[in-house]
């Protein structure tokens, strides 16, 4: 981890591109007339609840790579 | 299986395995006052905040055991149980929380490192020079936890009388054995405790989601129960009109989570920005969790599960007893029973904090020093948790949950102050609080109006304050839609606050010194400005530099 160098202090800002991708996980999951719906079913999920699960995945997916770009930020 | 009941009905395996583990936790938490030790534990930054020390994976388990409560464990289920669908909102809400609050954090936690702020309402006096406002967002943030801990007691109520348990008494003993090591140890206690607390919740649910759906006969079966169930409504989808309650009761509620002190308190605990930054990624395996755990009111539904009494919430540990062997259900009973105290234990600090920062020693005595700040929160947290206990025992029980409900609204009249204010000092100090009390009032206003009607009859059950959805219709609209009351609230709030600025704008009120930097908002660990351990302020906008 950077605690051994003095990250720059003045200059660190949080403005990067990167943090557009937060935009996804936290509309999607609102669409709900979108996945609102039965099928496709998943090992007899209805799409309405599987959908729900992998927005978990999507969200986790963001939020990883944001922190990985901005690291130390 | 109740084979192995003792005299009085008391299921002795399940309730021999429960009272050990409680005792584990019991020890764990008395112990926790020397784990990481501090020199000096008679110091606000170490009893409530424990050393503002705690790296990605303490800070993972302490703030997962802080948000996913006992009751939520207990509640999601029941509601899927009796609502069907619309229980499920709680997977889109703990989604969208972490990418929204994942900038709003870290900058939250640089601000207070760097100033020693403690609470989210020595923030906003700094921000703001408004100790009015600050007093306003430690009172609001103080209502809206306390039926929050009672609730904690609803669940473990739960769980006792699944055990066939009865009397106030064991649940009057838990609190106070709770009381008395959060005193003694601080925030080490739950976080220390989390470990277990999850260890148990994950063991429980991984092996509930296996069994479960097997002797079930699979998820067909599960699922077509609740369509049967629910086919006088929409089965187990949302029906039309109930998708924009669905909606903003998830983003709503997503926004008000990290406004409760409790939350904030978790997130200040942590060591450096890239904590926050992990636990962003890594929390939303509770959410995993919370998905599966409120199919649990399905495989309920699936398995003819009775309530006991009329208590919706012992569903889930009526199904465990059906399911899984006596032994299990005691492990599965103390991971509720100890998922209640964790959080109930932070958010006893969290009040505690707010109590001693935002009331004794700004209003009480200006000039307390650490040591007798760090006293007025430990006796502080012990009147919280007598409150909480009086609340169960005296109220109905009712009254906590539509409490909480209302918490909810309350707390989100919270954010223009905090999480705009992390971003902008556009607003006028007077201007936020007249949105504070436009949107408290309009919110409280929406949430009266909620009634509760018997789909069968059409008659009307309760009058009042029977749930967050309110009806649109109330506003004249001609709609049968209905909306997250907090969302209307809070937008009241801004809208007030933003009008009311450029008023005192114009009236050129005094809009006070702001006391944080802009460079605050992004300091690190490892910043020359960032101290390790803060020495508390002296008032927190006048600090020296």
């Amino acid at each position: 981890m950077a605690t051994t160098e003095n990250p720059p202090t003045r200059q660190t800002r949080d403005r990067s591109p990167w943090y557009w991708l937060l935009v996804i996980p936290v509309v999607v999951p609102l669409l709900v007339p979108v996945f609102n719906r039965t099928d496709p079913t998943l090992f007899g999920w209805p799409f309405f609840y599987w959908a729900q699960i992998a927005f978990i995945g999507v969200g986790v997916l963001t939020t990883t790579v944001v922190y990985q770009k901005t690291k130390g930020r | 299986m109740p084979v192995n009941e003792g005299p009085d009905g008391i299921q002795v395996t399940e309730a021999t395995i429960f009272v050990a583990l409680f005792l584990v936790v019991t020890v764990m938490g008395f112990l926790a006052s020397r784990w990481r030790r501090p020199e000096d534990l008679l110091h606000l930054d170490e009893w409530g905040l424990g050393g503002r020390n705690f790296g990605s994976w303490v800070t993972w388990f302490l703030i997962g055991g802080d948000l996913y409560t006992a009751y939520t464990f207990v509640a999601v289920p029941a509601l899927m149980f009796g609502a069907g669908a619309a229980g499920f909102f709680a997977v889109p809400y703990t989604v969208v929380i972490y990418p929204m609050f994942f900038l709003i954090l870290v900058r939250l936690w640089s601000v207070s490192h760097v100033r020693g702020f403690v609470t989210p309402a020595d923030f906003v006096r700094s921000r703001y020079d408004s100790p009015t406002m600050a007093l306003l967002v430690a009172i609001t943030g103080i209502v809206a936890t306390m039926p929050y801990i009672a609730l904690q007691l609803i669940g473990i109520e739960a769980v006792l009388k699944a055990m066939g348990v009865e009397g106030e008494l064991p649940i009057i003993v838990a609190f106070v054995i709770l009381a008395l090591y959060t005193y003694s140890s601080g925030l080490r206690a739950p976080a220390l405790i989390a470990f277990v607390k999850d260890a148990l919740i994950y063991l429980t649910i991984i092996v509930a989601i296996i069994v479960i759906p097997v002797k079930l006969g699979g998820w067909d079966v599960i699922f077509g129960a609740a369509e049967e169930k629910f086919s006088m409504g929409s089965g187990v989808l949302l029906p039309s009109t109930g998708q924009l309650q669905y909606a903003t009761l998830a983003f709503g509620s997503a926004l008000a989570l990290f406004l409760y002190p409790h939350s904030i308190t978790g997130v200040l605990a942590s060591k450096n920005r890239d904590v926050i930054k992990r636990n962003m990624s890594a929390l939303p395996a509770y959410s995993l969790v919370l998905g599966l755990i409120a199919l649990l009111g399905f495989m309920a539904i699936a398995a003819g599960v009775q309530p006991i009494g009329t208590d919706g919430n012992t569903i889930v540990p009526v199904l465990f007893d059906q399911m899984f062997y006596d032994w299990f259900t005691g492990i599965a009973y103390a991971a509720i029973g100890i998922g209640a105290l964790v959080p109930a234990a932070i958010m006893a600090i969290a009040a505690a904090n707010l109590f001693t920062r935002n009331i004794y020693k700004e209003y009480l005595r200006k000039d307390a020093t650490p040591r007798q700040e760090a006293q007025v929160a430990k006796i502080a947290s012990l009147v919280v948790k007598v409150g909480a206990v009086a609340a169960i025992l005296f109220i109905d029980p009712q009254f906590s949950i539509d409490l909480q409900l209302i918490g909810g609204v309350i707390i989100l009249q919270t954010l223009p102050a905090i999480v705009f204010g992390l971003f902008t000092r556009w607003f006028h100090r007077a201007g936020l609080i007249a949105g504070w009390v436009a949107g408290m009032a309009s919110g409280l206003w929406m949430v009266y109006t909620v009634q509760r009607i018997d789909p069968a009859t059409g008659e009307v059950i309760r009058e009042h304050f029977a749930g967050s959805a309110f009806a649109l219709s109330n506003l004249g609209l001609d709609s049968t839609y209905t909306i997250y009351a907090g969302f209307i609230a809070v937008l009241v709030n801004l809208l007030v606050a933003a009008v009311a600025t450029v008023v005192f704008r114009r009236m050129q009120v005094p809009a006070g010194t702001d006391g944080t930097a802009l460079e605050d908002y992004f300091a690190n660990e490892g910043d020359p400005r960032v101290k390790d351990l803060p020495e508390v302020v002296e008032g927190v906008s006048l600090r020296k530099e």
